[in-house]
């Protein structure tokens, strides 16, 4: 399914499943769920060698979503790809569930569970490590917010992805220029994400995130380099697909009824 | 001298707008206040004192370690800043900072952490702090409160601003009860009876407040009078408060939205332990992680609520 025009269909199914999940517990963090959904579709439209009927093969590659508050986007993508039911997405937050905001690994198909901005990165060092001393030939993939990137944590680990010579780490940061607080620009100023990664050894790229052929293509050259990590920065818009929320102030985490999922529904399709 | 409300009931005004419009009054007297946040400062309503002083308030972004580690720094050179962010991230995140930059090196800290256990709701486990008390009890000297309402809420916030060293105040950011009138005064380490009685003690702070008096509403009716106090200071603990409390009333439930490791329970446990034992429960949770929920629901899976202290009370009852 690497077909550049089912790839769209599979992301726009991908936002329209978010929306409704978030809506069934009626608020969430939706503006960067929206902002993720290309990468999702290009990842498990094809890009990673996984397998929804054994989530944990040794042998799979790795998603580490860690902006953990994306968690719902991560779940519509897995429960459209068979590793659990659709009807698991409408218990998202109620008592019980296997699906909390935040990513978590105890659902089938989420490869760790994140929350706290920052942990991931260093997560995804390890797995990368511990997968490339096994002598397995598996990707990691990493899922970054730009806001996320303040965290010093993320800095370590970049360090130490090209002390360890990572090259089987390919990093995402979705550059959707808002974090909670407004303005990332305004907040804590990042500046050229991917000069950064560069300084720090890193095989940077910056691309358009909404654009599935370009993050294909990016993955690919990615793969191409030996002995150092990759990152592709992401030019997102934080709630992309929803208009009226389009990088607009106050789109972190909102309110949502059925209703307007439904509606959100016909408006994507009618964009299509 | 405190005056309680009426009737429990909710307090009419949202905890963070209070600590808002406090921190802005406050500032007004004290210039050398400022405000930092880890981009989280809509989350606490902060928007108005940004407006009021934009130099004074210093939205760090999404980096705990470092905001309070420039927290102390700033503290070092008189300024008395203020840094909230949520209380896992504000406690854990940050905590060897907030041990060795503000505690050990005897700076002029307040850590503000809000949402604290079960009121992180639908942020699920990862923000529901059930142990940012224990952390913070095990920092020497550091001062560590839970308002209780909006009342103790203000009155902790001027105590703060004007006395030296490391507070953690732990603030739930919407909803609270109303326990005291305006007009009551408080003290830092001793606690407020809020009700007489002589079979039995409960102790307990923040949200569970309000399920101790609940609970000691239904023991009434069954002929139990309950003595409640609200040890809104968890450090220092009011020893005095709990071993008059062990000498008249002989038996103690004490109740926190927090593990019962760490906590309260320990504190006063440790303080019956060495000056009066005798028998004592704790209604807490149960040292397992947060998750995620509706505030009801989290109560109901944690055991805190009236009707288990009523439990737990009873049980320390028979053991009298
Ligand atoms: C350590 C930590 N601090 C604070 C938060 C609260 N928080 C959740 S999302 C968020 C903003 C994230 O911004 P960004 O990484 O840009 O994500 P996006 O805009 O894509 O949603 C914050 C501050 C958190 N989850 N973890």
């Amino acid at each position: 399914m690497t077909k550049v025009a089912d790839l769209k269909t599979f992301a726009t199914k991908i936002r329209i499943e978010t929306i409704k999940e978030i809506a069934g517990i009626g608020v969430g963090h939706i503006g960067g769920a929206l902002s993720i959904c290309d990468l999702l579709a290009v990842l498990y439209g094809g890009v990673m060698n996984i397998d929804p009927k054994n989530p944990c093969d040794e042998n799979r590659d790795w998603l580490i979503v860690s902006k953990g508050h994306s968690g719902p986007a991560l779940y519509a993508t897995l429960a459209l790809k068979g590793y659990f039911p659709m009807d698991t997405l409408k218990t998202l937050n109620k008592p019980d569930t296997i699906l909390p905001s935040h990513c978590d690994r105890h659902a089938p198909g989420v490869d760790m569970t994140t929350g706290s901005l920052g942990q991931g990165a260093s997560l995804a060092m390890g797995i990368a490590l511990g997968n490339k001393l096994s002598g397995r030939n598996n990707y990691t993939y990493l899922l970054l917010g730009d806001g996320e990137c303040n965290e010093g944590q993320v800095w370590e680990a970049a360090m130490f992805a090209n002390n360890k010579k990572l090259d089987n780490v390919i990093a995402f940061v979705d550059d959707n220029k808002q974090q909670l607080d407004g303005f990332t620009k305004d907040i804590s100023n990042m500046g050229d994400i991917a000069a950064k990664f560069s300084a720090f050894g890193w095989n940077s790229q910056s691309i358009d995130g909404h654009d599935v052929e370009a993050i294909l293509n990016a993955i690919k050259s990615a793969k191409e380099n030996e002995g150092v990590p990759s990152v592709i920065v992401l030019n997102t818009i934080k709630a992309k697909g929803y208009k009226k929320w389009e990088g607009s102030p106050g789109n972190h985490n909102f309110n949502i009824t059925m209703e307007d999922a439904l509606q959100f529904e016909k408006d994507i399709l009618a964009n299509e | 001298m405190i005056k309680l409300a009426n009737n429990i009931d909710k307090e009419p005004i949202e905890m963070r707008k209070v600590y808002t419009a406090t921190l802005i009054e406050l500032a007004k007297e004290n210039e050398n206040i400022v405000a930092l946040d880890a981009d989280l400062m809509s989350a606490i309503a902060m928007g108005d004192f940004a407006k009021t002083y934009p130099d004074r308030f210093i939205n760090c972004g999404i980096q705990e370690a470092n905001m309070m580690g420039v927290a102390a720094g700033m503290s070092a050179t008189g300024k008395v800043p203020f840094a909230h962010t949520f209380a896992p991230f504000a406690t854990r995140r940050a905590y060897d900072q907030l041990f060795l930059s503000a505690g050990y090196a005897e700076l002029n800290v307040k850590v503000v952490g809000s949402d604290p256990g079960i009121t992180a709701q639908l942020n699920g486990g990862t923000h529901m702090p059930f142990e940012d008390v224990g952390l913070m009890r095990l920092i020497p000297n550091a001062v560590v409160v839970e308002p209780t309402d909006n009342t103790v809420l203000k009155f902790v916030l001027k105590e703060a601003a004007k006395t030296y060293g490391l507070f953690y105040i732990r603030l739930s950011r919407k909803n609270s009860t109303k326990v005291y009138e305006e007009g009551s005064s408080f003290t830092i380490g001793k606690a407020n009876t809020i009700r007489e009685g002589n079979d039995v003690t409960i102790i307990a702070y923040g949200i569970m407040v309000k399920e101790a008096l609940l609970a000691a509403n239904i023991l009434k009716e069954q002929g139990i009078e309950v003595r409640v106090l609200d040890m809104f200071t968890i450090k220092p603990i009011d020893k005095d408060a709990v071993i008059k409390a062990a000498k008249e009333t002989g038996a103690i439930v004490t109740t926190e939205n927090h593990n019962i490791i760490g906590g309260l329970g320990e504190a006063v446990a440790a303080v019956l332990a060495e000056n009066a034992p005798i028998p004592m429960e704790r209604v807490g949770v149960n040292d397992v992680f947060g998750k995620v929920g509706t505030q009801d629901y989290l109560a109901k899976e944690f055991n805190l609520t009236a009707d288990e202290i009523v439990q737990k009370v009873k049980k320390v009852l028979e053991r009298k």
